[in-house]
């Protein structure tokens, strides 16, 4: 089973419409930008609303898990990571990383979308490191090693490519605009 | 100001009465685009329960004041909540008791006429869905065609007018709702009855009605006559009834006729579906009165409730009735169809008997409109 790392979990199991939806916009409003939400529910309505809700109001929905009676949503709240400048000089698009993958070249990618986001969807063969975690992280990566790193839109990856070019990685590389616009192959749990 | 219930019923005659009436739909916008509660003087606001939780004020200029007002939601608790927001604000409000659930499984009973010998025959107008079924009687004796997995209705009903339940048929293999045809049969001791060219996968015991086959309800003389009209599925079969009603199953609506792809033969059913209603239906009488078993649309719903028509009168009005060039007809009914009804292919597996769904998985497949025509 995946480690969603969810920052937090609302427990909505045998409440009926409209209590999973409501449950889940007072978590919603108690977190930070860009934090991971797991909503439990039981209410099968709950399938179709909760991503309408989420669309709706602009925050992400990751995607369900269905374990049984128990229906596992993931959500992100909104951030607004688009409004970013980008500050790591080196940047390849979308397009240039899939001929890398095609050509087979020697390189890691890396997404640094929190666990749940990769969960779900996500390059085969990406080394996740959620960008909260990346610190901690960077004795696990080679310091000369080719590394492609992806988010959802080119803004978290641009964070996480200047964190690697200061601690002395020579070959760091943000893809933009990222997973949002992704058209290549993907992996993740249903799928 | 108070909030109140208001149940099916009432908004069943609302709609046969053609009454105003001013719907919030708080469903999301996907479903309510899908399916929605149709009245002909009936208007309409949908804005989903989960952009209201911060309050009503937004929409409170978009609802008359001299409107009658109904929130519907998918199970009832999400229009309890609007409805009573709206009614904090001022408003006079009511919610559909069980919500969309209990719509689409709503029956109304409705008389259609007398029998020769003084039985009768009901229409149930499963009004959120489209779907008819019959009940015929006579002399204490009751047949039922089409009947829908409501089945405590009509054993209730037939019990409330003291007849008992002798005979069950289904026109065809349904494809947009599970049948309750089968259970009613085992619950009142009846005979099941479907034509064997649409049950060769079946997992049960039936009786195969075939061309030709009479059915005598009650002591008396009238009889179900079984008419063999593929085209919907290879075994629809219509029936006569006392000479004097057809109950055409999905071969032949008011405003439409039946569509043959469901079962995933469009092509090979399309000739049958001609045969049937160019040759076979016009050498009926032209008086006998049309008993569908669907409706696509409100407009199709006579004053009293009823669905039905005189078959010389859909002979001139009835476009699919009135295509002479038979590549057109063939064009019509296998192109450009419209959306399958939902969950089709479990449908009829359940039908058949090879998957035995619990109630909320058959609520879950039966959801939307009927689909089963083209136009």
């Amino acid at each position: 089973m995946n480690n969603m790392e969810a920052n937090v979990v609302v427990d909505a199991k045998g409440l009926s419409c409209p209590m999973p939806i409501v449950k889940t916009k007072r978590a919603m409003d108690s977190l930070e930008a860009g934090q991971v939400l797991e909503v439990l529910a039981t209410d099968k309505g709950s399938k179709a609303d909760i991503k309408a809700w989420a669309d709706s109001t602009g925050h992400q929905y990751l995607g369900i898990i269905e374990e049984g009676e128990i229906l596992k949503h993931y959500l992100r709240k909104s951030s607004n990571e688009e409004t970013n400048d980008k500050k790591h000089p080196n940047i390849i698009d979308n397009e240039e990383l899939e001929n890398k993958l095609e050509a087979n070249e020697e390189i890691i990618i890396l997404d640094v979308r929190e666990a749940a986001e990769y969960a779900f969807n996500h390059i085969p063969g990406a080394l996740s490191i959620p960008i909260g975690k990346l610190v901690e992280h960077l004795s696990e990566l080679k310091k000369e090693a080719a590394i492609c790193v992806v988010c959802r839109t080119g803004n978290r990856s641009d964070l996480a490519a200047q964190k690697l070019a200061e601690n002395g990685f020579k070959n760091v590389i943000n893809v933009v605009p990222g997973m949002s616009q992704w058209t290549g192959k993907t992996t993740g749990i249903n799928q | 100001m108070t909030v109140t219930v208001m149940t099916a019923r009432e908004v069943t005659k609302k709609i046969f009465n053609k009454e105003e009436l001013f719907i919030l739909d708080v469903r999301n916008e996907s479903d309510f685009q899908d399916w929605k509660i149709e009245g002909e003087n009936f208007d309409y606001l949908n804005v989903p329960y989960f952009e209201l939780l911060d309050g009503v004020e937004g929409i409170l200029d978009k609802i008359p004041a001299d409107k009658k007002i109904l929130v519907v939601c998918a199970k009832e608790g999400s229009s309890i909540m609007v409805a009573e927001m709206l009614s904090e604000a001022g408003l006079t409000i009511s919610y559909l008791e069980g919500g969309m659930k209990t719509w689409s499984e709503y029956l109304e009973p409705v008389k259609v006429g007398d029998l020769n010998d003084g039985g009768e025959i009901y229409q149930f107008v499963r009004i959120g869905k489209g779907c008819l079924s019959y009940m015929v009687v006579s002399n204490g004796e009751a047949a039922l065609i089409d009947a829908t997995r409501m089945t405590k209705t009509y054993i209730h009903f037939a019990e409330s007018i003291g007849v008992k339940i002798k005979h069950v048929f289904d026109t065809h293999l349904h494809a947009d709702h599970i049948s309750g045809g089968r259970i009613i049969a085992e619950k009142t001791g009846a005979q099941y009855w479907l034509p064997p060219k649409d049950a060769a996968e079946v997992t049960f015991e039936y009786q195969p009605l075939q061309d030709g086959n009479d059915v005598t309800i009650g002591k008396t003389k009238i009889n179900i006559h079984a008419l063999y009209s593929p085209g919907h599925t290879i075994g629809s079969t219509s029936f006569v009834v006392d000479k004097k009603y057809l109950l055409s199953g999905d071969i032949l609506f008011i405003d439409s006729i039946g569509r043959p792809d469901l079962a995933g033969k469009a092509e090979d059913w399309v000739g049958d579906l001609r045969e049937t209603l160019y040759k076979r239906y016009r050498e009926l009488s032209e008086e006998l009165l049309v008993l569908p078993a669907h409706f696509m649309i409100i407009d199709e719903l006579n004053k009293d409730g009823t669905v039905a028509e005189k078959l010389g009168t859909l002979f001139t009005k009835n476009h699919g009735l009135n295509i002479d060039d038979e590549v057109e007809f063939r064009k019509l009914v296998t192109e450009n169809l419209p959306p399958q009804p939902n969950a089709y292919q479990e449908i009829r597996e359940t039908n058949m008997g090879k998957i035995n769904p619990d109630l909320d998985q058959q609520r879950e497949m039966e959801i939307g409109p009927n689909r089963c025509a083209v136009r």
